[in-house]
């Protein structure tokens, strides 16, 4: 049974009336979960918010209807679309910690989730509060009725959340990327209850995200957006193993994934932006079958099989199964000798101990990864490596040389050999800097360079992360994320460091970008044998790019050794956990009986 | 690479931040007519005594006679002439405001950058200071040096610059210290450079806009101030024409000859409301209350 249709959705900008999302059109059955996938400003979030009738300030809705049980959301009025909201259709949001109100108990707040649709009197509140918690997977309600949003964990709030979207039993329940933020044990638990609720409530879901591989584990049928359009649908299995559109086929290539070690192949180019996008196919310029009809016309939705249909001239043409994946082969063993070398670490952070005596030695040339959840001391760890944490013990070596724990006690040169990249390609530039001056300050502080002598080792820099020196006199805003990350890999290597600690560097961006600033974070280590310590929390990111792994857990190292047989064979529980709960698409792609 | 070259065609002109915030603080009605209100004030205040080419002390007929021909405004208490009074008197009282103004806002801002960056004891007891001063209402702060030490100008602009400095400083202070939290601070620790180019290269430039803001309020506070003290009797002394002090010496004579006191009162207000209309233009600008729309 049918419970949402979706039809012809168009949502444009009010002022240039630009499409943000056009002729949107799909639907979802009772118990039926849909996951709806794209890259940052392909229109998800767009769609997501608009099934409840909303938009973002400066844009609405122009055409199309969203039918949830016979009632048309966009046709209320307003009084009758807040009846509705919660009763007939809810949202759980990105961010739990922003959507709880900090001064609410969890206890007031499920309550007026009730209040709002239910009269006051007559409820049994211990019961329905009781039930609601239980629901959403909750168990110990001693007590949580009566606390406050921050004194829960974030997997505990984001599961308040879900117990406020279910609490009138709605027919449809919008999910907007939930378990962003969360660990993946806290992430694959969520998912779990979230499609127990799906079943029991005959629930229709529709789950916003940028991660395939949480969708093959979670969905039943996969919708794809490109540049505000639907590129393909269809049931989940098929299209992994017969995608017919070549971005979700570029999509899944761009993916890592924990069971293999796979080649990203990024997609070159970038999403036309609203206002711009193109009248034919808007993938057009990015595809590697392009043809001239893709450009003149837009390709319109062809059906490929039972319930699975693209937007492409050549749907139909790939019969023949193929795998967009590429295993590559084991890196080497390391041969390179010893650069940075650090025994003994212990790092305090607010006065409490959070790295415990830790030893680790990166060698020339290899790729050394520091994987562990949040609140494992990674980053603590890796910022004492550079100098930037105040309160550490413990002797650190740089090529075989006694290196200082402070900064000021290291030579400018070793400053220089042991470079940083920031995690947040939102702050680590200065808004009010451009480009070539954020590049040039570490330059500033070695005596006798010339401007010219430095204006030629910024733009060598800037080519070397696949800029050109038009790039120089921008600002950071003029820059997409992808950029803004390559702009600060550049202030590192414009000292020609030995070693680039990177934290985090790709958590902020999407696949397709991730995948480019790997595959040039490769080149550099490949041909100029940098070594990188690259801090993460992503094991599938580790597979394709480290050729060792050391895994953190509360300060303490738990595992350690080859990338692949780590992470094949793990021999510590903790390990075996966070690898067990790591979402794969390989199998989905790789074993064709599935999709049947 | 390709992403390069789809940028290359978008040809974003380098535009600075600064301009932006200007061409969005002009799209608005209200800072138009706070840009037309007090330069229109700033420029008779400037160049009025060229216009006047008179002496404002002369005797020119009886007390408090209403505006005629031979004097436009009328006359004031001592029968001097309003409109050249009015003409030569703004002259004090905008140089006195700019500088009490930019010296508050200066040392202000070096205090603030201090104190958001080091933390803990320095940023404590700057603070602390900083709420002593605050504690005494601006204008009583001011009266008590006057008083005691006399209505010289140059102490007038320091003790005004002195009430404008915690204000000030809280606001830097606190911009600093979520500016320093950004990794583009940590990156910049990390090739140790010196603390001192840090709050100059990294961090002023970030507080460039709000403190544009900011100094356009002191400014609109110190106008207020400096009339009010002349007003009060501590600020320019009779016979020198002043604004703030017409309003006081003619205000007996409000009945009979209200032109003496609405005019030097008409265009204190003028500047005052004018220069804080241009602060809240910018203040939204910055804000983005009116770009939200659209991207």
């Amino acid at each position: 049974m049918t419970r949402v249709v979706v039809t012809g959705l168009r949502v444009a900008l009010s002022r240039s009336e630009a499409d943000v999302v056009t002729d949107v059109t799909f639907s979802i059955g009772a118990g039926e979960i849909v996951g709806l996938v794209g890259e940052s400003g392909s229109g998800k979030t767009t769609v997501a918010t608009a099934m409840l009738g909303h938009t973002r300030k400066g844009a609405k809705v122009v055409e199309g209807s969203v039918v949830v049980d016979g009632i048309d959301i966009l046709s209320l009025s307003t009084g009758e679309l807040r009846s509705a909201r919660g009763r007939v259709i809810s949202y759980v949001p990105q961010d739990p910690a922003a959507a709880l109100d900090p001064c609410m108990s969890i206890g007031r707040h499920l309550r007026e989730a009730v209040e709002a649709h239910e009269p006051k009197s007559g409820i049994d509140w211990d019961e329905r509060l009781g039930e609601l918690l239980r629901d959403a997977g909750l168990d110990d309600i001693d007590g949580l009725l009566d606390r406050y949003p921050h004194e829960l964990s974030g997997g505990q709030r984001q599961r308040v959340c879900i117990a406020m979207a279910f609490a009138c039993k709605p027919a449809c329940v919008v999910l907007d990327e939930p378990t962003t933020g969360l660990d993946v044990t806290t992430q694959a638990r969520i998912l779990a209850s979230v499609r127990r609720l799906a079943r029991e409530h005959d629930v229709a879901m529709l789950y916003v995200t940028h991660d395939l591989a949480v969708v093959e584990e979670l969905a039943d049928r996969l919708v794809v957006m490109y540049a505000g359009r639907i590129v393909e649908q269809g049931p989940v299995r098929t299209v992994f193993h017969r995608s017919a559109h070549p971005y979700s086929r570029a999509l899944m290539a761009t993916t890592p994934d924990v069971r293999a070690r796979l080649e990203l192949q990024p997609i070159p180019g970038m999403a036309p932006r609203v206002g711009k996008r193109p009248s034919g196919c808007a993938f057009a310029d990015r595809c590697p079958e392009v043809a001239d009809r893709c450009r003149e016309e837009l390709p319109p939705h062809v059906s490929v099989g039972l319930g699975h249909e693209a937007a492409c001239w050549f749907a139909t043409d790939v019969t023949a199964e193929r795998s967009p994946l590429t295993v590559r082969p084991e890196p080497a063993l390391p041969t390179g000798s010893p650069i940075l070398e650090a025994e003994e670490i212990r790092a305090s952070y607010h006065g409490r101990e959070v790295v415990h005596s830790i030893s680790l030695s990166i060698n020339r040339g290899e790729c050394l990864a520091l994987v562990g959840e949040s609140g494992s001391g990674k980053t603590t760890l890796s910022r004492s490596l550079i100098g930037l944490s105040a309160q550490v013990t413990g002797r650190l070596r740089l090529n075989g040389e006694e290196l200082s724990l402070s900064l000021h006690g290291r030579t400018l040169q070793q400053r220089h050999a042991l470079q940083y990249v920031f995690q947040s390609p939102r702050s680590s530039l200065n808004p009010r800097r451009t480009v070539f001056e954020s590049i040039e300050a570490p330059l500033l502080g070695a005596p006798k360079s010339s401007s010219t002598e430095r204006r030629a080792r910024v733009f060598e820099a800037l080519g070397r992360v696949d800029l050109d020196p038009s790039f120089g006199p921008r600002f950071p805003d003029q820059l997409s994320g992808g950029e803004r990350q390559r702009v600060g890999i550049a202030r590192a290597l414009v000292c020609e460091p030995e070693v680039l600690i990177c934290d985090e560097i790709t958590s902020a961006l999407d696949v397709s970008v991730q995948a480019a600033i790997i595959d040039l974070l490769e080149g550099l280590q490949r041909d100029q044998g940098l070594a990188l310590l690259f801090v993460t929390h992503n094991l599938a990111l580790v597979r394709t790019i480290a050729d060792r792994v050391i895994v953190l857990r509360a300060g303490h190292v738990v595992e350690e050794g080859s990338a692949a047989d780590t992470l094949q064979h793990p021999r510590h529980e903790y390990t075996q956990t966070l690898i067990r709960d790591t979402p794969s698409i390989l199998s989905a792609i790789a074993s064709p009986g599935a999709a049947e | 690479m390709t992403s390069a070259q789809v940028n290359a065609q978008a040809d974003q002109r380098p535009r600075s931040a600064w301009s932006v915030t200007w061409r969005t603080a002009l799209r608005q009605p209200r800072t138009r007519v706070g840009l037309i209100l007090s330069g229109f004030v700033i420029a008779l205040a400037l160049f009025g005594p060229l216009i006047s080419g008179v002496d404002p002390n002369s005797f020119v007929g009886a007390p408090f006679i209403g505006p005629s021909g031979q004097a436009v405004l009328g006359t004031d208490f001592l029968g001097q002439d309003v409109l050249q009074r009015v003409l030569h008197g703004g002259f004090t009282l905008l140089w006195m405001s700019v500088a009490a103004t930019l010296i508050g806002v200066l040392v202000g801002l070096a205090v603030g950058m201090v104190a958001g960056y080091s933390r803990r004891f320095v940023d404590g007891s700057l603070m602390w200071l900083m709420d002593v001063i605050l504690a005494f209402p601006q204008i009583v702060l001011a009266i008590v040096f006057v008083s005691m030490l006399g209505p010289l100008p140059w102490l007038i602009v320091l003790v005004v610059a002195l009430t404008h400095i915690p204000r000030v400083a809280r606001l830097t202070r606190s911009l600093t210290a979520e500016c320093v939290q950004q990794e583009y601070i940590e990156a910049a620790e990390a090739i140790a450079t010196p603390k001192s180019r840090i709050l100059v290269r990294e961090v002023l430039p970030n507080l460039a806009t709000p403190l544009a803001v900011e100094t356009t309020i002191r400014l609109a506070w110190s106008i207020a101030i400096i009339a009010a003290l002349s007003f009060v009797g501590f600020g320019v002394q009779p016979p020198s024409p002043d604004w703030g002090l017409m309003i006081n010496e003619n205000r007996t004579g409000l009945v009979v000859q209200p032109w003496s006191v609405l005019a030097p009162a008409f265009l204190v207000a003028m500047l005052a409301v004018g220069v804080s209309l241009i602060g809240d233009g910018l203040a939204r600008a910055v804000a983005g209350v009116d770009e939200r729309v659209g991207q």
